[in-house]
């Protein structure tokens, strides 16, 4: 459990000294325990708060960051079994698998793929982050020769052999990337874990089960190893889900530390179809998944898992919002029907959805209410006549049109009096109250 | 540190809540931990597929979606007894979107006579969903509920807003209400309520969350519905007991991400497996939130998810 500040308060000197930046210890107590100050703020902590403070704030749940540079994915470092709880903290990283017995055409067109299959979504860039490069020829030059050409694929590295020796010469080509190691068993232990230390690289743990499991990282961790990995071994659905659904459990809810670490699994090892390899995708990025390896990429089911991982991992406090402005839709000219809503995101995606399928080309103006929709924005004023009229000035949607027609939502009916009064000339029209009416609403429009 | 396997404390069940009459009635429900937590609990009932039938051809549809059901598409008899002879559908859900006033529009009469029709010619368990218009639904529920009078068919939605007049006429005519509420825990429960107080019998009611797909909101179902059991299951909230029902494919189909082509945009992949995906993945979510019964469309999505149902509760 962490510390309350209070608690917090007890372990610092109490010298009020300031060297943090803030007045008082008992502050800097209270920034400390909701996250907002980081301990080495405090040059006069002793060594043994220090120790004890470390330990009571490490994460049920350890962060581990796959390679280095500003985008390597963290996984892990997660708080609750339910996203409505809190929230899931970090997504999924997704891998592709590349063997060494594929031919040159083949890893060129998989290399290809990791530029290809990048999606732009309200603002955010969807993509996988890591490709999983596996020792399957037994030749460990042509294994090396592999990781040396992936490695400038832009996507993060795990490398993937039973054997050290693999390991060791895939390393050789990568270890200032930092890959993931796998993977450390009861049977390669100090060998794997050596190369673990040495290259400063995050390791998985392989065993079959999370008891088995917990005693390997218990080795792994006194070995010195810091960053793991778990892959409990199962490669059934059913299986799959227990052991996940056990391992976030115990580290959550019995902060059982040698299960504390985030979770790889194999999707592409589970089955040959790819159609319910992105299902079983679809059900690890809801139950508890760090890493997810898929056979290979494939727009038509990648591009589903991504977004279904935005929306999954997306804070339940903090609505997804959409960037505020005039939208194109159906290449819209000045005779075009013009259209406000708010920018929450869901309702700018059924909004502009609904549009699309009219085919009546049109301009949406998506206000900035904070995310909120359209009732609860109006509700706490921030999608009022008073608003919206200022902004629908200040947008330039005048210039593009030769009409002074303005559609605003039905919920919105109530405002269209004084949104006649803040917007002189202009004629408001009372929308549809649903998006699916949107399509018979607009083709009755003549400007 | 010894390693024990933690268990949820788990203080209730969900109801078990058998659909249609007869031989093929199927019952739904019962799960006594999260779904498919077969390591804590019991899910004595499968979640099951209920097909999607229109009684009318449907308009813009993905070509996906229409294409196995091209040779049908305007008579729905034929095409509800196509999902069971060809795709062995355990349940049928007749849409009734031909009522809806902003198109077709067509009366509660021609309506009702297509439900009976369509319950007449099939034996599984019969799912009769309106367009969530009150002045209409009520009016084309009355109608059908009394055309069918026992054949325990699943009528919905029921909001807050006609509750009373379809509920009435389900308990009439003796058949179960799908309690639809806008994705909120305390109306879905306050709508169960209402309608226990008017004489909804508990093993008469299956609960409508109201459900988006992958990109439109599903994080919002799949939480309400992950609240829902966890108040059924640990809290013992008897009042949120019921099984779920997830109308998806719809939700699914409309979006513009099912029809796009891949010429129009190679990234997106194969235009037909992506819509059967969002169809797949979709369910499967709704499927780990807790939903009992599953609204679907493509035969490939269908036995992507009925395997999946398989592989969960595979021993």
């Amino acid at each position: 459990m962490p510390l309350t500040g209070i608690e917090i308060f007890k372990l610092l000197p109490k010298t009020n000294c300031t060297d943090c930046g803030v007045p008082t210890c008992l502050a800097f107590a209270m920034n400390l325990a909701s996250g907002k100050a980081e301990l080495t703020d405090c040059p006069h902590v002793t060594e043994e708060s220090k120790t004890r403070l470390e330990e009571a704030s490490a994460p049920p749940i350890l962060p581990v960051t796959i390679g280095t540079g500003p985008e390597a994915p963290k996984v892990g470092g997660e708080t609750v079994m339910f996203r409505h709880e809190k929230r899931f903290e970090n997504q999924p990283a997704v891998a592709m698998l590349i063997s060494d017995t594929m031919d040159e055409a083949e890893v060129k067109a998989r290399l290809d793929k990791c530029h290809l299959f990048r999606y732009e979504r309200v603002g955010l860039i969807l993509k996988p982050e890591l490709i999983a490069v596996r020792a399957d020829s037994g030749d460990a030059q042509k294994f090396a020769a592999l990781v040396s050409k992936v490695k400038g694929s832009g996507l993060r590295l795990i490398l993937m052999s039973d054997n050290p020796d693999m390991l060791a010469a895939g390393l050789k080509e990568c270890a200032e990337k930092k890959p993931l190691l796998y993977a450390a068993t009861d049977d390669n232990l100090s060998r794997v874990a050596s190369l673990a230390t040495e290259n400063s690289c995050p390791v998985v743990a392989k065993a079959t089960g999370p008891a088995a499991l917990a005693e390997l990282t218990e080795k792994l961790s006194a070995a010195g190893v810091k960053n793991i990995v778990l892959d409990p071994g199962s490669r059934t659905v059913r299986q799959t889900l227990e052991d996940q659904v056990i391992i976030r459990s115990a580290a959550l809810n019995k902060k059982f530390r040698p299960l504390g670490y985030p979770t790889i699994t194999f999707p592409c090892e589970m089955t040959d179809d790819p159609m319910k390899e992105a299902v079983i995708a679809a059900m690890l990025v809801v139950k508890y998944a760090g890493i997810i390896v898929l056979s290979d990429f494939r727009g038509e089911s990648l591009f589903p898992l991504l977004v279904e991982r935005m929306n999954i991992f997306t804070d339940p406090q903090r609505p997804l919002a959409t960037t505020e402005g005039i939208y194109e839709i159906n290449n819209p000219d000045e005779n075009s029907p013009v259209l406000v809503t708010s920018n929450f995101s869901l309702t700018y995606f059924i909004i502009s959805g609904e549009i699309e399928t009219s085919k009546v080309p049109s301009w949406l103006l998506i206000k900035d209410t904070e995310g909120l929709s359209v009732m609860t924005a109006w509700a706490a004023g921030k999608f009022s006549a008073d608003v919206i009229a200022p902004f629908v000035k200040k947008s330039g949607i005048g210039d593009k049109i030769n009409h002074q027609k303005l559609i605003i939502p039905g919920y919105l009916a109530s405002e269209s009096g004084s949104l006649e009064e803040e917007l002189p000339g202009w004629e408001i029209l009372v929308g549809p109250r649903e998006g699916a009416h949107i399509p018979a609403f607009l083709k009755t429009w003549k400007s | 540190m010894a390693f024990e396997i933690p268990k949820t404390a788990y203080s209730g069940k969900i109801k078990e809540i058998t659909l249609g009459k007869g031989e093929k009635a199927v019952t739904v429900g019962g799960e006594s931990s999260y779904p498919f937590y077969l390591f804590e609990g019991e899910m004595p009932h499968l979640p099951r597929i209920a097909m999607e039938v229109y009684d009318a051809p449907p308009e813009e549809w993905a070509e996906a979606a229409l294409e196995p059901f091209a040779d049908v598409v305007s008579d729905p008899v034929a095409w509800a007894n196509k999902c069971i002879k060809d795709y062995g559908a355990e349940m049928i859900c007749l849409q009734l979107a031909s009522t809806d006033p902003n198109g077709l529009d067509r009366g509660a009469d021609e309506a009702a006579e297509v439900v009976k029709r369509v319950s007449e010619a099939i034996d599984v368990p019969l799912i009769v969903l309106g367009t969530a218009n009150h002045d209409k639904d009520t009016e084309v529920f009355r109608k059908v509920a009394e055309v069918c009078h026992g054949k325990n068919l699943i009528l919905g939605p029921v909001e807050e807003g006609d509750y009373k007049q379809i509920g009435a006429a389900a308990i009439g005519y003796q058949h179960t209400v799908v309690a639809a509420s806008p994705i909120d825990i305390n109306l879905g429960k306050q709508l169960n309520i209402l309608l226990g107080n008017l004489g909804v019998s508990d093993d008469m009611l299956v609960m409508d969350p109201t459900v988006s797909g992958i990109g439109y909101g599903i994080e919002y179902a799949y939480s309400v519905m992950e609240r829902m059991r966890m108040a059924a299951l640990t809290q013992q909230d008897d009042k949120l007991q019921f099984p779920i029902i997830c109308n998806i494919a719809r939700e699914t189909w409309k979006a513009k991400e099912a029809k796009i082509s891949e010429a129009e945009d190679p990234k997106m992949g194969d235009a037909k497996k992506r819509g059967i995906l969002l169809e797949a993945m979709s369910a499967t979510v709704l499927l780990l939130a807790g939903a009992d019964v599953l609204i679907m469309r493509h035969p490939e999505a269908i036995k992507l998810v009925r395997e999946m149902i398989a592989e969960l509760t595979a021993s």
